[in-house]
């Protein structure tokens, strides 16, 4: 036994940020090899909404022309926010609930809101490749994809937000939700949520539905859908752009928020 | 702010009190304790004791409502980051990252740490290979068995050199050949100079591993001190098995707890101990243990005294001295188990 310790030494300066990078790098390595995984994961649900409501309903003639070009930056807008929202839900529940492997994270030498915010960008990033994907596959299934250069700045702000929306829910669920109740998630939160984000249909034609269109006025991801309406379809109906934007900023900033403080309170006791 | 006495003080807890939401009572109630570099420090109690919510203060994942707390000097709760970095955790239950192979949970467990990656790869490779893990460093944690679990934790613990190491239950739910595994590699740490904190409810661990036990209960801690003095304090108090040649009723228990000096007489079933089926208690030879407030062996001849009036002849003796769990149950007044 040796009595004369020396101090702890100072930090070196970047600790913090070399302990987020680290696992960030993780998360981008096994997501990078179960890639296939990964796509399965994002890309099917759109995939069969693309397919069904665009090609199959539209060769049989049970939608009218044009329904695809309101469809497709509906399905972007869903896709960025399912994406982020399941990057997040998913791995905390089970993170937090049994695995455990969020420990070896708690204890690297940074601070635990580095911890969520790692988690966050991690979430848009796998919500960014999952919407660029999309692009292709809707060329592939539906022939042609409503696009306009101009409308591009708008796309990405757009994006972004729906990522970010989506990370937001993801946290509060992730957080909030106990691992014996991950099927509740499914079924009370997650399938509302898809069905009342206005991915299928435009918001300002839902006046004939009053009931309806106040509801998914609470939707946040309503908002991201209008938003790609503004910059890839400017013809059809939509709210104002830079409306969706102040509410989707203000969503964003709550969602964080209160799912952040859900985080710390699983964090440390 | 850090006092001249915390230095050269690898842990420091002092009046340290945590009690959780809606708890009527304090989990941890005013524990204060120091550690040493190089030192092993044993927290020894039942389940709820405390030891658990202790560890979690000193290792920033539970915030105390009063007291310090520090590792290497750094305070816990005023620079958690500053302290994670001084620290390493091995908990009860794996918590091993199941999408990596257990090579790259040290790696990658090195580089949240910021040690280099040329370093980062040596260090995995030794201690994988110290930890007899090397053939299996591809795999994946998911069908580890908890032994095996548990050198991975410990390795991967070691992969930024910590300078305290914190272990729960350390050998809580391994086989006897997988616990002394995991013994000898914690001896060998105790000459490295880490310092080293371990939870347990098992006396054997507490009285092997440790250079230093403190004995908790109901967020208190009742005792510290290495473990021959714990033990020491109870001198001149022991432990008389008595074997009879024939099975006897209860007026001779009776009798030998009235022999000056017996504190408690249990009656002791063989067939219980070798895992058989309980057999009736009057066809058995009658088998005693005497719990003494003096020296064992003066009290063979008073106690075979006794057998004898009651027509009983002595056929074993065996003499015992107080353990950690006598410790234990002096201090507490019941049994660990």
């Amino acid at each position: 036994m040796n009595a004369v310790a020396a101090r702890a030494p100072e930090l070196e300066p970047g600790t913090q940020w070399r302990a987020f990078s680290a696992v960030l790098y993780r998360d981008l390595y096994v997501t990078g090899r179960e890639f296939h995984v990964f796509l399965a994961q994002v890309i099917l649900q759109p995939l069969f909404l693309l397919f069904v409501f665009g090609k199959v309903l539209g060769t049989l003639n049970l939608t009218q022309a044009g329904y695809t070009d309101i469809l497709f930056p509906g399905l972007l807008a869903l896709t960025a926010v399912i994406t982020a929202l399941q990057a997040l839900a998913f791995p905390l529940v089970a993170e937090f609930g049994w695995t455990k492997e969020i420990e070896d994270r708690l204890l690297a030498p940074m601070p635990t809101s580095f911890v969520v915010a790692e988690k966050v960008l991690f979430a848009v990033v796998r919500s960014l490749i999952a919407t660029a994907i999309m692009i292709p596959i809707g060329i592939l299934i539906l022939g042609s994809i409503p696009w306009r250069w101009a409308g591009l700045p708008l796309l990405l702000v757009g994006l972004l937000l729906g990522a970010l929306v989506g990370a937001g829910f993801g946290l509060l669920m992730g957080t909030l939700v106990r691992p014996e109740r991950i099927t509740l998630l499914f079924s009370l939160v997650f399938t509302p949520l898809l069905f009342t984000g206005c991915s299928q249909y435009p918001w300002p034609l839902l006046d004939q539905i009053r009931w309806f269109q106040i509801l998914t006025a609470f939707n946040p991801m309503t908002y991201v859908s209008e938003l790609m309406r503004g910059a890839m379809v400017p013809q059809v109906p939509h709210i104002t752009p830079w409306k969706c934007i102040v509410v989707l900023i203000f969503s964003v900033s709550i969602l964080l928020a209160v799912g952040m403080k859900g985080f710390y309170r699983r964090a440390i006791n | 702010m850090v006092p001249t006495e915390s230095e050269g003080l690898a842990v420091e807890v002092l009046d340290l009190v945590k009690r959780y939401p809606k708890s009527p009572v304090n989990a941890v109630d005013g524990v204060s304790f120091a550690a040493y570099a190089g030192e092993v420090f044993g927290l020894l109690g039942p389940n709820g004791a405390g030891k658990t919510t202790t560890i979690g203060m000193l290792t920033t994942r539970v915030r105390p409502n009063a007291g310090v707390a520090r590792i290497g000097g750094v305070d816990v709760i005023r620079d958690p980051v500053r302290a994670r970095a001084q620290l390493a955790v091995v908990p009860q239950h794996s918590n091993l990252d199941r999408s990596i192979s257990i090579r790259d949970n040290l790696i990658f467990h090195a580089a949240y740490h910021g040690v280099p990656a040329r370093v980062r790869e040596e260090r995995a490779d030794e201690l994988l290979d110290q930890f007899g893990l090397l053939d299996r460093a591809k795999d994946k944690p998911d069908f580890f068995s908890g032994g095996q679990s548990q050198r991975v934790m410990i390795a991967r613990a070691l992969m930024h050199e910590p300078r305290v190491l914190f272990l729960d239950e350390p050998s809580t739910g391994l086989d006897p050949a997988a616990r002394l595994f995991v013994w000898d590699r914690l001896r060998e740490l105790r000459d490295s100079d880490v310092t080293l904190i371990l939870t347990t409810h098992d006396m054997d661990e507490a009285a092997l591993l440790a250079d230093r036990v403190g004995i908790m209960d109901h967020g208190h801690l009742l005792a510290l001190d290495t473990p021959e003095a714990l033990i020491s304090s109870l001198e001149g108090e022991g432990t008389l098995e008595l074997t009879a040649d024939r099975p006897a009723d209860g007026s001779v228990v009776d009798a030998l707890a009235a022999v000056a000096g017996v504190e408690r007489v249990e009656t002791v079933h063989a067939a219980i101990e070798n895992g058989g089926p309980e057999p009736s208690p009057d066809s058995q030879p009658l088998r005693v243990r005497l719990y003494l407030t003096g020296d064992a062996a003066l009290h063979v001849a008073p106690a075979a005294a006794v057998l004898h009036e009651h027509g009983l002849a002595l056929q074993d003796v065996k003499l015992g001295t107080p353990t950690l769990e006598d410790v234990f149950i002096h201090l507490t007044g019941r049994s660990l188990r």
